[in-house]
Parts: structure tokens; sequence; C-alpha cells
């Protein structure tokens, strides 16, 4: 019916494809709280400058470690900065961390499984060693180590995550595209004398799209756990200050003020949870043969 | 399969191999120069220079390369820049604390998650599978740390028994206190993380252990010795668990690094003083041996566990041929 509408037949095509996933995402109903809520904090974070009255390192040490009040929502950390503030500033940062360091670590999974799987052989062969090589390292420590020896920046901590968190995906698309390759559609469009690079990212990578998405999707949540981990072990980023960094200053007062610590923690759950659960609920949408 | 076994241990020397160049550069890569650590902080530069040629730093990265590696390979992986003593006596002084806790932290997440897992698959979709996936789901997204901080915050203030620092009682030692004293003290101190490691490590092995026993239970054995009028007790412990376990059986190969290097994070929470507190700590006290040292150890257990897996499932599955 669509399709009549002359000149837009493809487009028709994949939105109705589109409009197939989203139909099937919404009935996974966490999948779908947890994309509002993902929504909502991005929001928020957007809008930090506007919904938060103190800025995030502005102290006040008359009001040190209060409890969470009317004039400061979750309480006020060691040297009386204001934790609510604190909390959606760092939001950005542990979101775009979580962002890019998922996106590069894709990028480059992506890159490198598409090529051994594509080539074979000898590539294949290198490629993979490598992958072994940089997947044996203990990921936390070696990140560690890392961000201990060049200077510590949020870019710099978005490519370290990322550069190291790529072996898993770069396996599963190499998986893809040894299969791939036998297909008859790929040995079509080489018979009509197609290139490389067109086979490869017009046809091969296309589809195999769907693992792919919901493995960034996973990435996310894992970026943003990593560099929770280094900030709480010390090495995180702190102006602004990430979820991570928050908690780590409360660690040592836990007695004394409790909620320095668990809101940042509830955030960091909260956001990754949602952002597996949105995984999930894209792999049932996504996958052609499952039929619910 | 000879010729699988030599293809897959080339594989292997090439792996080691690259990882320790690529251990050597993280290390060139750091920064500050060694000798003004190693030397006094008045030494003139002739001392300077002299310290250089005596730990070989003036020779070009190659030779430095092969100077390295091949103390490495006889066991030396050179001496603290902090205490000047050898890395690898550091690091063993700290192991039987990481092994002691992550064996036990192995035991309960294999005992608990491998019946766990197989009554989860047998009554899929029961309230009882629901709640196992979505409590692995929670426990995936869980931050670690926090949970650990959690648990110190609710339990580890309140009750005086459990401790939240370090792994034993100063002066409580089998010599000194009866045996069920000393046992006590120490569960005292590994409770809590031992809980933690639980948790997370469970989720993993749970949800494998699931997706093992359902790919088992739909297979036609199961089915023939349904039709054959077994009892399904029979048909779970005889046929369909031990097919389930074989998977299960390798991962042992994975868990030889989590073993011997710990868990990093919650050694810091607890102060437990095993070998990833001491890496944690020669970050910070810039004694880059000791953390290189700590990240090709990682690595090479890594490699190793990987290999022993793969020659585990040939062992424990007759139904794999190679070609």
């Amino acid at each position: 019916m669509l399709a009549i509408k002359s000149g837009k037949t493809v487009s028709a095509l994949e939105e109705s494809y589109l409009q197939m996933v989203w139909r099937r995402f919404k009935r996974h109903r966490l999948a779908l709280i947890s994309l509002i809520f993902l929504i909502f904090i991005s929001l928020l974070s957007l809008a930090a400058p506007l919904i938060t009255q103190y800025s995030y390192d502005q102290s006040d040490p008359e009001h040190s470690m209060e409890a969470p009040s009317k004039l400061h929502w979750l309480g006020t950390d060691r040297i009386g900065r204001d934790l609510y503030s604190r909390l959606i500033w760092g939001s950005r940062i542990s979101l775009s961390v979580g962002l890019v360091a998922a996106a590069v670590s894709v990028i480059v999974g992506t890159l490198i499984g598409a090529a051994a799987g594509y080539f074979g052989g000898v590539v294949d062969d290198i490629l993979m060693r490598f992958t072994e090589m940089v997947m044996s390292f203990p990921v936390i420590f070696l990140l560690l180590t890392i961000i201990a020896i060049i200077d510590r920046s949020v870019v710099n901590v978005m490519l370290v995550i990322g550069l190291t968190s790529w072996p898993g995906l770069a396996r599963l698309v190499r998986g893809q595209f040894l299969a791939l390759r036998e297909m008859d559609y790929v040995e079509a469009a080489r018979a009509l004398g197609a290139k490389n690079s067109r086979i490869v990212f017009r046809h091969m990578l296309l589809n195999c799209m769907a693992p792919i998405i919901v493995n960034a999707t996973l990435r996310v949540g894992g970026a943003i756990l990593a560099e929770s981990s280094l900030s709480f072990l010390g090495l995180g980023i702190t102006d602004p200050p990430s979820w991570g960094t928050i908690l780590n200053s409360g660690r040592h007062y836990m007695r004394f003020a409790p909620w320095i610590t668990i809101a940042p923690g509830v955030m960091i759950f909260l956001t990754v949870l949602a952002f597996n659960y949105v995984g999930d609920g894209l792999r049932d949408a996504l996958d052609p043969h499952l039929k619910r | 399969m000879g010729k699988y076994l030599i293809r897959r241990l080339l594989q292997m020397i090439i792996v080691l191999i690259g990882i320790s160049i690529i251990s050597f550069a993280i290390m060139q890569l750091a920064p500050g120069d060694p000798i003004d650590l190693l030397s006094d902080r008045n030494a003139t530069p002739a001392e300077k220079a002299h310290i250089r040629s005596l730990y070989g730093l003036d020779k070009p990265l190659p030779v430095q390369y092969y100077n390295w590696i091949s103390q490495v390979l006889k066991g030396n992986f050179g001496n603290s820049y902090v205490t000047g003593k050898p890395v690898l006596a550091m690091i063993m002084e700290r192991l039987p604390a990481t092994l002691m806790l992550n064996f036990w932290a192995m035991v309960i997440i294999y005992a608990l998650a491998i019946p766990i897992g197989m009554v989860s698959a047998l009554r899929q979709y029961s309230w009882f599978d629901h709640i196992v996936t979505s409590v692995a789901f929670l426990g995936k997204a869980l931050p670690q740390f926090w949970f650990a901080l959690m648990l110190i915050y609710t339990v580890g203030l309140r009750v005086d028994y459990i401790q939240i620092s370090g792994m034993s009682t100063y002066g409580v030692n089998w010599a000194s206190a009866s045996f069920w004293q000393v046992l006590s003290d120490r569960l005292s101190y590994m409770i809590l993380p031992l809980i933690v490691l639980a948790f997370s490590g469970m989720a993993g092995i749970t949800r494998y252990m699931r997706a093992s026993m359902l790919d088992v239970v739909h297979q036609d054995y199961i089915r023939t010795a349904r039709a054959k009028g077994l009892s399904e007790k029979k048909i779970v412990t005889n046929h369909a668990l031990r097919n389930a376990l074989l998977p299960i059986v390798t991962l042992i190969g994975f868990e030889l690094p989590i073993l011997f290097s710990g868990s990093v994070v919650i050694e810091t929470i607890f102060s437990w003083p095993g070998v990833g507190l001491l890496a944690v700590n020669s970050i910070f006290q810039r004694d880059y041996m000791v953390v290189m040292a700590f990240n090709m150890l990682g690595a090479v257990m890594t490699v190793l566990g990987m290999f022993m897996a793969d020659l585990l499932y040939l062992v424990v599955d007759p139904r794999i041929k190679l070609e």
C-alpha cells in the first residue's frame, strides 16, 4: 500500500522494518521502561545548568556532610558540596564516557572482526592472535596501568576503555562474516564485480547489524561500569566528577554520611541495568527468526 | 588431533610473545626516569650514568627487551623500585591470601550455580526460573565495589563478629589458638568478600549451566530415555546432568587467572593482603616493575587457562573430533 506512493518504495519498506522492530521492542516491558529511564536521565544531564541550584564544585564547609534536606535534596559531601548537583553534572561525564567508549570499542571491534572474517588466511591469523593478546590482560588493571601512565583526561579515559574492550565483538563479527562469506548474495555481488569495500560495507555488514547493535548497547553499560571502577580505585575523572568519583569520595565517611556513597551507586546500577535491558529488548526485536 | 595440538601450541606461543612485547611497550611509556627512583636525589650525572649502564638502560630498546625477556623466562622479573626485593618474591608472598579467597569463592559459586542453573532449566519459565534470570540480570549490572560498600554499611559496621579489613587478627594463629577459634577468626574476615565475589561470579555460571541444561534436555537421547520409561530422576541425574556438565568443566580453565590474580577491586575494599592489593599499591607508588609483572602474569594465566579449556573440552567430550 505504501509502495504505491511512487518513488518511495525503498524507504517505505525500511520504515516498516523499523516499525516492526519498534512494535516488538515495546512488548518487552522492562526494556521499554529502561529506554524511558535512559531518555529521562539524558535530558536531566543536558539540562544540568537549569535544574541545579549549586555548581558541582561549590563547597560550603559550614554545611559539611549534611543529611538530605529541602535545601540539599541528596545531602552534602565532606566539604559541603551539594550532592544532587554533583550527581546531575556527573551524569554528563558518566553517560558520555559510556557512549563514546562503546562507540570506539564497536568501531574497532567491527573493523577488525570484519577484516579477519572476510579476508581469512594470514590476515585472519594475525588479527585473531592480536585480539587474543589484548583479551588476555586483566582488564581493570590494564586500564589502571595505562591511565596511571598517561594524562588522565576525559578523552583518554574514553579511548583507553574503548581500546581495551573490543575483542569480544571482534570475535563475534568475525564469526558472522565467516558464515556470511559463503552466502549466495555475496557470491553474486562478487560475480557482478563489486569491490571488496562495497561487499563488506553494503552487503555483509548490513546483514550482521543486529548483533552489533545489541552488543553496542550492552557495551555502554560495561563502559560505565569500567569508568566507575577506575574512579573508585582513585584514577577517575574529577572535574566535573563522574559518578564513580563521587562514590569514591564518600567511601571513608560511610558511617557518618552514607548518602554520599548510596546515591551515585544507585545511579550507576540503574543506568547500567537499563542499558542491559534495552540491549535485551533489542536482541528480541531485531532477530527476525524469533517469533513472539 | 596431534596436528591440532601443535597448531594450538604455536598460536599460544605467538600470543605469549605478543603479550610480552605489549607489556614491555607499556612499561616504556611510563613517565619519569627510573634512574631518578633508583639513584640518590643528590647523585651526580656521572653516578646516574653509571647506574643507567648497571641496569642496562643505556642500550637500544630491542636489546633491553631481549635482556628483560631472557631474565623473565628464568623467572626473574627484576627488583622492585620501592622495596628493592625481587618482584616475583613479592608476588609469591601475597599469593596464598589471594588463592585462599578465590578458591573458596569458586567453590561457593559452582556449588550454588550448578544446581540453581539446572533447576532453572528443568522448570523453564516457572517463577523460580524468572527469579533466577532477573537476579542474574541485576548481578551483571551491580557495581561490585558498591555492593561491597553497601554490605560493609548494612552488615559490616553493625555486626561485631564481621570484620571488614584484613584477613586475620594479629596473634590468632594455629599455634596459639584452638582450631575452631582460628577458623572462626578467618571466617569473620572472609565472609563479606566471599559474598561479593560469589554473587558477582554466580550470574554468569548460572546462566551458562541453564543454557547447557536446556540444550541437553532437548536432545534425542533424553527423549529415548523417557520413551523407554526411565524415571524422571534417573533421566536427569544419569543422562541430562552428566552431559550438561561437560561445558561447565571447561570453564575451570577460565578460572585460572581469577584464582591467581584475584580481584583488584575486592582486595582494595577489604584491604585483603593479596596480589591484587599489591598491584594497586604498586601503581600508586609508581613501582612499574611490579605493575608490569602483574599485568604480564595475569595475561599469561589467561592464555594458559584458555589452552587448558580447549584441552579439557577434547578430553571430556569424545564427540569432538578434529581433523
